[in-house]
């Protein structure tokens, strides 16, 4: 075999391997960018016969009845909502707190050990929180706190009416408590960016250190923390077995957090073995694609957000 | 002013400022302290009702009928072993793949689409995963099974998987790519034997969080695998797994159930903490100089 030929196989042979090689991590990785598309495709084709038959009626209407097939979704988005600006009320200052002081008060090692902690809130699986919270967080609401809140402050609407312990409220404090790990870690990420010349900066100009932490930590990352929320924010909303055993499961709007409420992903949880009649089940698929896409669009929102903040 | 009312109304505002300071560290503190309490709170309660049911029998029995006493969870730590399995079998290769295109190949258009995409699809709720599977799978097959399920919680390991193998990977120095490749090595061997399993260590630690990830996963179940209170009776059939387990107990009105779901609950919380803790371990800078 002359030279010449030998080496032309050669290199043909290892271009071969490269190229398969190549071609299969390409096609493995051009199905992840498809799959987002695939689903979303699938939630609308099994939500079309709902779609088509409601209309524009299925997130105005405020009656859910499955047995006279009547669906309006209106007070499924309302505990959605709701829930979640509860959870993201409590979550967003406490998570900044925490960052702040594990980042920049205490020693790194003591911040470093804590942290952990916090980010193991995030491992427990959430029907693990579920059961924390039907059998310790909900009958402690019953019992302590909720009476307080109905004998003294049930003049304001939203603490008014009869409490169960499962119920709005108990549904936004345990998404609080699970948000929580989401929106530390990515905080103190960002803090940790910060370059420590911006805190001697003010420190030497004789701020005190919590000044200091306002005007060089807080004041540089604000729309990082925005971000963070956002994302947070997202997560409450898609979270379902925690807030489905929690939450009392009742498709009505009420001004009261202590009534029971249903969330998107709840009633999806609930209904889905008894979604007997197709059209039923066409329904929850609907309410589905709706979570689908606003969590698509949140999330989308909340990473350029992000990605303007570590990018400056 | 006077230089004494001056340096008197400086101390006062100086006296303030450090008011502020040391009430605003007492807030901090507060805050770290109050975010605690729900772990020890959830972390007790779990170890205290959950230990009272752990006995050879959870490990070995079959769910009892309603009124009798004992059983286990067997079948539903088997059903959460094969879903592991078999969201592994899909879920390892595809997310590892992309992870590899991702950092061993140049950036273009595809790796940016890939990495938005896998961004957003892991921060998608893990029901509408369930949902999309139950409208693939399980409305065509008329059935549950636990392809169904394995497939969902494969779906769901893809994007974590995908990301962390990449960040991984791009830490591994340039020159230990050069000095396969000046070998004569074909870029796919270097880049399976030299990059990945050199840095199979690594790698691990990212399997392993994303098996901790879907093993404790029950939304996508629910409608996926769903229940049985039988032994599994075959991948295209339906199957208890320990979460969905845990919720059916959880919700249903018998003492004797609550009493199982928290030693599932226990199960299943010290399965996940310790693959994190692994993961640390396997991580350490000690662990990886050995």
């Amino acid at each position: 075999m002359s030279n010449f030929r030998l080496r032309k196989r050669a290199r043909r042979e290892i271009h071969l391997g490269d190229l398969v090689f190549s071609y299969f991590l390409r096609a493995l990785s051009f199905g992840l960018a498809l799959l987002l598309a695939v689903i979303g495709f699938f939630l609308f084709r099994g939500a079309f016969a709902s779609i088509s038959r409601y209309g524009w009626s299925f997130v105005t209407e405020s009656v859910w009845d499955p047995v006279q097939e009547v669906f309006g979704s209106a007070p499924v988005l309302y505990g959605t909502l709701v829930s979640s600006l509860i959870a993201v009320s409590i979550a967003a200052p406490l998570s900044v707190a925490i960052a702040l002081f594990l980042n920049e008060v205490v020693p790194p090692k003591i911040g470093k050990t804590i942290g952990f902690l916090v980010e193991m809130l995030a491992a427990i699986p959430s029907v693990v929180y579920g059961l924390w919270g039907i059998f310790v967080l909900a009958p402690w609401l019953r019992t302590r706190i909720e009476p307080i809140l109905a004998q003294d402050l049930g003049w304001i609407p939203i603490f008014s009416g009869p409490y169960y312990g499962v119920g709005m409220l108990a549904a936004g404090l345990i998404l609080s408590i699970m948000i929580i790990p989401t929106v530390f870690s990515i905080s103190r990420e960002i803090f940790k960016t910060i370059p420590t010349a911006q805190r001697e900066a003010a420190l030497a100009l004789g701020a005190t250190r919590w000044e200091m932490m306002k005007i060089s930590i807080l004041g540089s990352s604000k729309s990082g923390i925005g971000g963070a929320i956002i994302l947070g924010l997202g997560r409450a909303l898609g979270e379902t077995m925690a807030v489905t055993m929690v939450i009392g499961n009742r498709a009505e709007i009420s001004a009261s957090l202590l009534a029971p409420a249903q969330t998107m992903a709840s009633v999806i949880a609930n209904e889905y073995a008894e979604a007997t009649s197709d059209i039923h089940l066409s329904a929850l698929i609907e309410i589905g694609f709706l979570l689908f896409v606003v969590t698509f669009i949140i999330n989308a929102f909340a990473r350029l957000f992000i990605l303007r903040e570590t990018k400056s | 002013m006077n230089p004494a009312v001056l340096s008197q109304h400086m101390s006062q505002r100086y006296l303030r400022r450090k008011i502020t300071h040391w009430i605003m560290m007492g807030v901090l503190a507060l805050a770290s302290g109050l975010a605690l309490i729900p772990l020890l709170s959830l972390s007790a309660y779990v170890l205290t009702q959950g230990i009272p049911g752990l006995g050879i029998n959870f490990f070995t029995h079959l769910p009892q009928p309603i009124g009798e006493t004992g059983g286990g969870m067997a079948n539903s730590i088997l059903g959460t072993l094969t879903l592991v399995v078999l969201a592994s079998l899909i879920g390892v290769p595809w997310g590892i793949g992309t992870g590899l295109y991702l950092s061993e190949y140049p950036p273009g258009r595809l790796s940016t689409a890939v990495r938005f995409s896998a961004d957003l699809l892991a921060s998608i709720p893990s029901i509408i995963i369930g949902l999309f599977v139950y409208t693939l799978i399980v409305i065509p097959m008329r059935r549950f099974s636990l392809i169904a399920g394995g497939v969902a919680l494969g779906i769901i390991m893809i994007p974590t998987l995908a990301r962390s193998t990449e960040e991984l990977l791009r830490r591994v120095p340039v020159h230990v790519r050069e000095a396969g490749l000046a070998l004569g090595l074909p870029r796919w061997k270097v880049i399976l034997r030299i990059v990945l399993l050199g840095n199979a260590r690594a790698i691990s630690t990212g399997i392993i969080l994303s098996i901790a990830r879907v093993a404790g996963e029950t939304a996508p179940l629910l409608f996926t695998s769903f229940n049985n209170q039988y032994w599994q009776r075959g991948l295209g059939q339906p199957s208890s797994s320990l979460p969905v387990q845990i919720y059916t107990y959880a919700i249903s009105p018998y003492e004797d159930w609550h009493q199982q779901a928290w030693t599932g609950a226990l199960i299943l919380v010290l399965l996940v903490f310790t693959m994190n803790i692994l993961t640390r371990i396997l991580l350490s800078p000690r662990g990886s100089s050995s």
